[in-house]
């Protein structure tokens, strides 16, 4: 009595790979940037500035992609960037995750004063213009990667919160959930067996999302110049001084712009890829 | 002896209005007996097994009345207490297949982690019985059904693996609540026989709300038949067959069609039949109020 439905197989299909293929190049280059890089990312040279990049008439060998109007190499200081883009995306994209959808678990599941509270926070928080919050937050905190991260984080928890709060009553519904109450369980284990597993693929969708909704905060934090110290190769930053030299060197701002496009997209295709691939119900 | 389930006179409120959706309920069920609730949508059926298993929505409220599960008082019980005991001698076959299996897990574990994780067995011993309860309730291969998604297969075959996972643990008392009801006719037939079946070779008491009273004559020895949430008759299935006491009763049946003349015999119920047992409510309810 078995039929056709256990037979279907999911592929890993060409939006995965291409995806997860760009991010996990990306992560090696991170981890490896100063063995792989091919020079210094703050070394200076003013003689070598504005050199094209290497298959343009006056490319010097060994500067790639060129260099920017202080003769600093661009690949370089795009591998280096990788390490602090990477970073805060993933230490701000988990946390904001833990913190949104253990809350939204929560409001969801016992529903009730709880959600109730939970609920107005997040409706008060998002009358909040995300931007401007985190740059009020960058100045109470101070520039530097731990005062992005926070930003992050405290800005975007509503938005685990609010999506695992509709998935998670929406799982409560189910009969599922009430014969596991008939059958003795405490409401932790319900929420952290039962409804947990069931919201997982929104959550791995949302966290990915998150990662590249966090590399484009820390570039336009970056680039406004409220990140780390403006000598730090970040994307945002070189996108800053791209612009600047535009007209004399636009290999400056374009290769980070392109990293930091594709990344994003990367980021939220690999997320959506991730969740088809793992639901167990073909949705 | 008393009986194992026990409910008296259980009034279940909803919560701000105060309007009462159970009215003063009492019925008992016997180790090995079948009791019938029937009644229209609405009626109230399916809330007086979700108060004797403690799983009633937030906004409906216990307002009196006793439920006694195998001589304890479940309304006096601690939380904690109330669900252990629940837990160890009752289970529930839900409505809808569809949603009554966690669509994460494999089937084995939604059948044997109760077992184990509220009633200790060993992992083997579970991994056993759910292979021998697949095999009770008809299932080929159990062996390959254990390691499927729920959503790899189909309702018929979830509602088998539901009532497999019912009678898992040697419950004392099952509330059916409308099994049959999301499946088609050919499959319905094969599930009211297994209830039947297991029910019988179980001893289980076993609740079964339904809205069908041909079902009732099939698989049930008693029945009580509600409207608004009030008993109106609570009679042995035989003799509720042959001479319905309660004017709503005998126009409940009358309204069943009969497969050898269904167009004749689809008769609503009669509005002065509903008038009189409206009527009825509204005075039980007056009383109701002035005592309290």
């Amino acid at each position: 009595m078995l039929d056709g439905r256990a037979a279907v197989r999911r592929r890993i299909n060409a939006r995965l790979w291409l995806s997860g293929g760009w991010l996990a190049l990306l992560a090696i280059v991170a981890l490896l940037a100063p063995w792989l890089a091919p020079k210094d990312p703050l070394a200076q040279d003013l003689f070598a500035a504005r050199l094209p990049p290497f298959w343009m008439a006056g490319a010097e060998p060994g500067f790639w992609l060129g260099t920017d109007s202080l003769g600093r190499d661009v690949l370089s200081r795009i591998m280096h960037g990788a390490r602090i883009a990477l970073a805060v995306a993933l230490v701000a994209g988990i946390a904001t995750c833990l913190i949104g959808s253990a809350l939204g678990l929560v409001a969801g599941f016992m529903r009730g004063w709880a959600d109730r509270i939970i609920s107005r926070l997040v409706d008060i928080w998002m009358a909040f213009p995300p931007v401007l919050f985190a740059i009020l937050l960058i100045a109470v905190l101070g520039t530097g990667l731990h005062s992005i991260i926070i930003a992050i984080v405290v800005i975007d928890w509503t938005r685990f919160c609010r999506v695992v709060r509709a998935e998670a009553l929406n799982q409560s519904a189910m009969d599922y959930v009430a014969s596991a109450k008939v059958a003795g369980r405490t409401r932790l284990s319900i929420m952290v067996r039962e409804i947990l597993p069931n919201v997982l693929p929104t959550i791995v969708a949302l966290v990915t999302l998150e990662m590249g909704i966090a590399v484009i905060v820390e570039a336009i934090l970056s680039f406004v110049n409220l990140s780390i110290s403006t000598d730090a190769p970040t994307w945002g930053g070189m996108i800053a001084e791209g612009r600047i030299s535009i007209h004399q060197a636009w290999w400056v701002l374009v290769f980070p712009l392109v990293t930091l496009f594709l990344t994003v997209l990367s980021f939220s295709q690999f997320g959506e890829g991730l969740k088809d691939h793992f639901d167990p119900v073909l949705r | 002896m008393s009986a194992f389930l026990e409910i008296e006179g259980l009034s279940a409120v909803l919560a701000g209005t105060g309007a009462r959706l159970l009215r003063s309920v009492s019925l008992a069920v016997d180790t090995g007996e079948v009791r019938g609730l029937v009644g229209e949508s609405g009626a109230g059926k399916s809330m007086i097994g979700k108060a004797v298993l403690g799983i009633l929505p937030k906004a409906v409220r216990v307002a009196e009345g006793a439920i006694r599960l195998d001589g304890h008082d479940l309304l006096a019980m601690r939380p904690a207490d109330r669900r252990r005991l629940i837990g160890s001698v009752a289970a529930l076959i839900p409505q809808d297949p569809l949603t009554a299996l966690n669509p994460s897990k494999r089937i084995g574990p939604q059948i044997t982690d109760r077992l184990v994780d509220i009633l200790g067995w060993g992992k083997a011993d579970a991994q056993a019985r759910a292979l021998e309860l697949l095999g009770e309730v008809h299932i080929e291969d159990p062996e390959r059904v254990i390691g499927r998604y729920p959503h790899e297969l189909s309702g018929g075959m979830r509602q088998r693996i539901l009532i497999a996972s019912a009678f898992a643990a040697e419950p004392r008392l099952i509330i059916a609540d409308e099994p049959t009801t999301a499946l088609d006719v050919t499959v319905q037939k094969q599930i009211l026989k297994l209830i039947g079946e297991m029910q019988a070779h179980h001893g289980t008491a076993l609740v079964f709300v339904t809205h069908d009273l041909g079902v009732v004559s099939k698989v049930c020895q008693s029945l009580s038949v509600l409207y608004a949430g009030k008993v109106v008759e609570d009679a042995r299935v035989a003799d509720f067959f042959a001479a319905p006491r309660h004017a709503y009763s005998r126009a409940l049946l009358a309204a069943t069609p009969k497969y050898t003349d269904p167009a004749a015999s689809l008769q609503p119920v009669d509005p002065s039949v509903i008038e009189a047992v409206t009527a009825e409510v509204a005075v039980a309810d007056r009383e109701w109020i002035h005592g309290r």
